[in-house]
């Protein structure tokens, strides 16, 4: 997809578990590891929080690219949180892809408390396959971007 | 329409360098709401509290956003000034605009403008937000101790000597762990068991410690406080009660293949045996592998000469259930195999051994009695090269061993050097090192000791193959310093291996639901402020389990892990967290899907008359114990008519930060 405007910048949002990823996060910023501003992230108790919903509605509102950070399989603060949440998601990831949202704006990471060069790693990589991608026109027409 | 007060924190210039926090500060005096905005430089001090009181009591506000650090910095400090000026605690929201922000971007703009947003964000969040109460529950005043060596037993000692009971589960037959079986400990060469074997007698002799040995800790539920354990305590066919340790069965035991894992599988034990004369429990146990009578049928010698009456062949499994206030992890570590460094032909080669099999062939109990001989052949070793770093400080891509340093390898090849030197003067000692590292209280003099003293030779260098000629290992290695290349025809070869986590870390951590590290040791709450505490509530760590640590780190570690294990119950009641899940009942329908998920069983059912515009009746409705609920939020997402709805995220306030963030 072209990009249009060339002052674009993908908005992207990050649902980082408590424990585990938005520890991650942490260590990634005292370790000055850096990764672009697009990224803004959300903390959630597990990433089991996620409701689908949010999701759809941070497409809906004009997101470009959605990441859900969670304890690696095994290591879920909440025992089994995690793995509720990679079925719900891989199916709605699934969904999405049918409404025309590339699979590359969606993505799950598993990123423990110790990752901090993970975690900047990921969102590089992430900020990356976005910009690529372009910017977000699918739900356009109940989305509530600026133009 | 609420009054809520934004603070913005410079911390300094960690905060103010990269985000102009004036702009932040004035920029969010235009969202709706917002009534008063302000920067100063250090939020979290005294000066900037008091700023924070007064501008509650002085606006009237419901509310307040920190821009700072992390929440899990000064969430809680930030949550106390607002208690302390009438503000409900939970009405407090921080922007993370350090770590998440000003840390990680250079472009003061770029900065400026994305603390904006998290800032706005928290605002939207903020407004969300309900007054929440914290509830209270009980605490069993009973410490879990995983792991029964130096670790375990100083950290039981300290609880047990505060009033409280400890149990100790150790998975071996015997507590004492890996100190016990080390001959001498640096920096004084004292004799480790001398100096341990007294506090595992102290462990078994003081009434509030409970030993379970030979056991496994299988299941753990709950939470800080209140944990249930399920204790495995695996048959040894010998009952502890009347077995008087007179080793009389190991004697007659005509079974004696078995590999003595004490002395590293070095020499035979019997299927009947207790690991080491100081054993506590001082106790045989056998190994059903092993025995003949476990095996076949036949046999029952030991029977026959117990005068106590202690064998049991028909004895089972034990599971002990328990209640804990506090867990410590003190899981220990094991060295690595270096088998697979083809280099230092460890498996092919007898005469290769690692530090700790050498440590067993220097010591009394030993296989060798103490007598330093060659296992292959029994003969005196004339010419021995150490070598460090093996599987240490790898490059974490070869996956060739461990990334990080071991910690310890240095100063226990410098104290084998010297004990060596000093037992055998005619024995030439090499050592190849990267680099010598001996940073301890009196480690750098011992260190000279045995290179000026001892005339230990130290080899800046690298080893790239020990291959076998004759009855010579042919040690080729690189001396950096006088940069060449040389050769030593040795007859013994020491690896001093890196040492990792004990195999069953992995899955007791788990079982906690303890973070770890991608080695597998436990990671703890802060690295600094923290550092003996694991992130989840309740679990506390000591020894090399979190990370690599010589005797007296880990003696330290063990009683500052004591102290915080004592801290907590001596408390009568904890504060619970408010933020857990609440079922509207007007919605529930009773469909039993947030049950099926939720990990603490924390969901009921019950019967309930629902009143709302148009219902009035008799339902089954979805209720959550808010003493269980830890707060997960996986039946929020579960039920699908949306009346499960999480506290402190719930569903309006997540979206209000989707929506923000967005715009």
């Amino acid at each position: 997809m072209s990009v249009t405007n060339p002052n674009w910048k993908p908005k992207i949002v990050a649902f980082c578990c408590n424990w585990c990823s938005y520890a991650g996060a942490d260590l990634a910023g005292s370790g000055r590891m850096s990764y672009p501003a697009d990224v803004k992230i959300i903390r959630v108790p597990c990433s089991c929080r996620v409701n689908p919903m949010f999701i759809l509605r941070a497409f809906e509102r004009g997101a470009d690219g959605v990441i859900i950070c969670g304890c690696h399989p095994g290591d879920c603060h909440y025992t089994s949180g995690n793995y509720y949440a990679r079925r719900r998601l891989t199916m709605l990831f699934s969904m999405l892809d049918y409404l025309g949202i590339e699979r590359g704006r969606t993505r799950v990471e598993w990123v423990s408390a110790a990752e901090g060069a993970k975690f900047s790693k990921t969102m590089n990589e992430f900020v990356e396959t976005i910009t690529n991608l372009g910017e977000n026109r699918k739900l356009g027409d109940i989305r509530c971007k600026k133009s | 329409m609420q009054k809520i007060g934004v603070f913005v924190c410079w911390c300094g210039s960690n905060i103010a360098g990269t985000v102009d926090v004036e702009a932040v500060a004035e920029a969010l005096k235009s969202v709706p709401g917002v009534v008063y905005s302000v920067s100063y430089q250090y939020m979290c001090s005294a000066a900037g509290q008091k700023l924070i009181t007064d501008a509650i009591n002085e606006y009237k506000l419901d509310g307040i956003v920190v821009a700072s650090c992390s929440p899990r910095m000064h969430e809680n400090t930030f949550r106390k000034t607002a208690e302390a000026a009438g503000l409900n605690p939970y009405m407090v929201e921080i922007a993370n605009i350090r770590e998440q922000c000003s840390w990680i971007h250079k472009d003061k703009e770029e900065g400026t403008k994305k603390a904006i947003v998290l800032a706005k964000a928290a605002v939207a969040k903020l407004k969300n937000d309900k007054p929440l109460k914290a509830g209270t529950s009980q605490v069993t005043k009973r410490a879990l101790v995983i792991g029964g060596g130096i670790a375990g037993i100083q950290t039981a000692l300290d609880v047990a000597d505060a009033g409280y009971e400890v149990d100790i589960v150790e998975q071996r037959p015997t507590i004492g762990g890996r100190m016990a079986q080390l001959d001498k400990t640096f920096p004084t060469l004292d004799c480790s068991a001398c100096i341990l074997t007294p506090k595992m007698v102290e462990a078994s002799q003081n009434e509030k410690i409970n030993i379970i040995s030979y056991a496994k800790v299988e299941k753990v539920s709950g939470f800080v406080g209140s944990f249930k354990a399920t204790i495995r305590k695996k048959a040894r066919f010998v009952d502890e009660t009347k077995c008087t340790g007179c080793s009389l069965c190991m004697q007659k035991c005509p079974s004696k293949k078995g590999k003595d894992e004490f002395n590293m599988n070095m020499n035979n034990r019997p299927a009947i045996y207790i690991p080491f004369a100081q054993a506590i429990p001082n106790v045989a146990v056998i190994d059903p592998e092993q025995c003949i009578k476990l095996k076949t049928g036949k046999c029952g010698l030991c029977e026959k000469v117990c005068a106590a009456g202690a064998i049991n062949y028909k004895m089972e499994d034990e599971l002990i259930e328990r209640e804990y206030g506090a867990i410590v992890v003190a899981t220990g570590f094991k060295p690595i195999d270096p088998s697979p460094l083809n280099e230092y032909g460890y498996a092919e080669n007898a005469d290769v051994v690692t530090s700790l099999e050498l440590e067993r062939l220097m010591n009394a109990a030993g296989p060798t009695k103490g007598t330093l001989l060659r296992p292959s052949d029994g003969k005196h070793p004339h010419e021995i090269v150490f070598i460090q770093c093996v599987g240490s400080r790898c490059d974490e891509n070869t996956e060739r061993g461990k990334p990080y340093c071991s910690k310890i390898c240095c100063m226990y090849t410098a104290k084998h050097a010297m004990l060596i030197r000093d037992k055998y003067p005619d024995t030439n000692v090499h050592v190849f090192y990267i680099d010598v590292r001996t940073p301890g209280k009196n480690f750098d003099e011992f260190y000279r000791r045995a290179v000026e003293q001892y005339g230990v030779d130290y080899i800046k260098g690298m080893v790239g193959k020990v291959a076998k000629e004759g009855d010579k290992l042919m040690v080729r290695g690189s001396d950096l310093i006088n940069n060449q290349q040389v050769e030593i025809a040795a007859d013994l070869v020491v690896l001093a291996t890196a040492i990792e986590p004990d195999p069953s870390a992995r899955s007791i951590g788990t079982m906690l639901t303890a973070s770890m590290d991608t080695n597998d040791f436990f990671t703890e709450a802060h690295a600094k402020l923290r550092p003996v505490e694991s992130p989840t509530a309740g679990i506390f760590l000591s020894g090399v389990a979190q990370g690599p640590k010589d005797v007296p780190e880990t003696v330290a570690q063990a009683s500052a892990a004591a102290s915080k294990v004592i801290g907590l119950l001596a408390k009568d009641h904890l504060v619970t967290n408010p933020c857990v899940a609440e079922s509207n009942e007007l919605m529930c329908n009773g469909c039993s899907q947030c049950e099926k998920v939720c990990p603490y069983g924390a969901i009921t059912y019950i019967e309930k008359e629902v009143r709302g515009p148009g219902v009035r009746e008799v339902r089954r409705i979805a209720q959550v114990n808010p003493a269980v609920c830890q707060g997960c939020g996986a039946c929020t997402v579960a039920c699908p008519s949306g009346a499960m709805d999480l506290k402190g995220f719930s569903n309006k306030q997540i979206m209000a930060e989707v929506d923000q963030i967005c715009l």
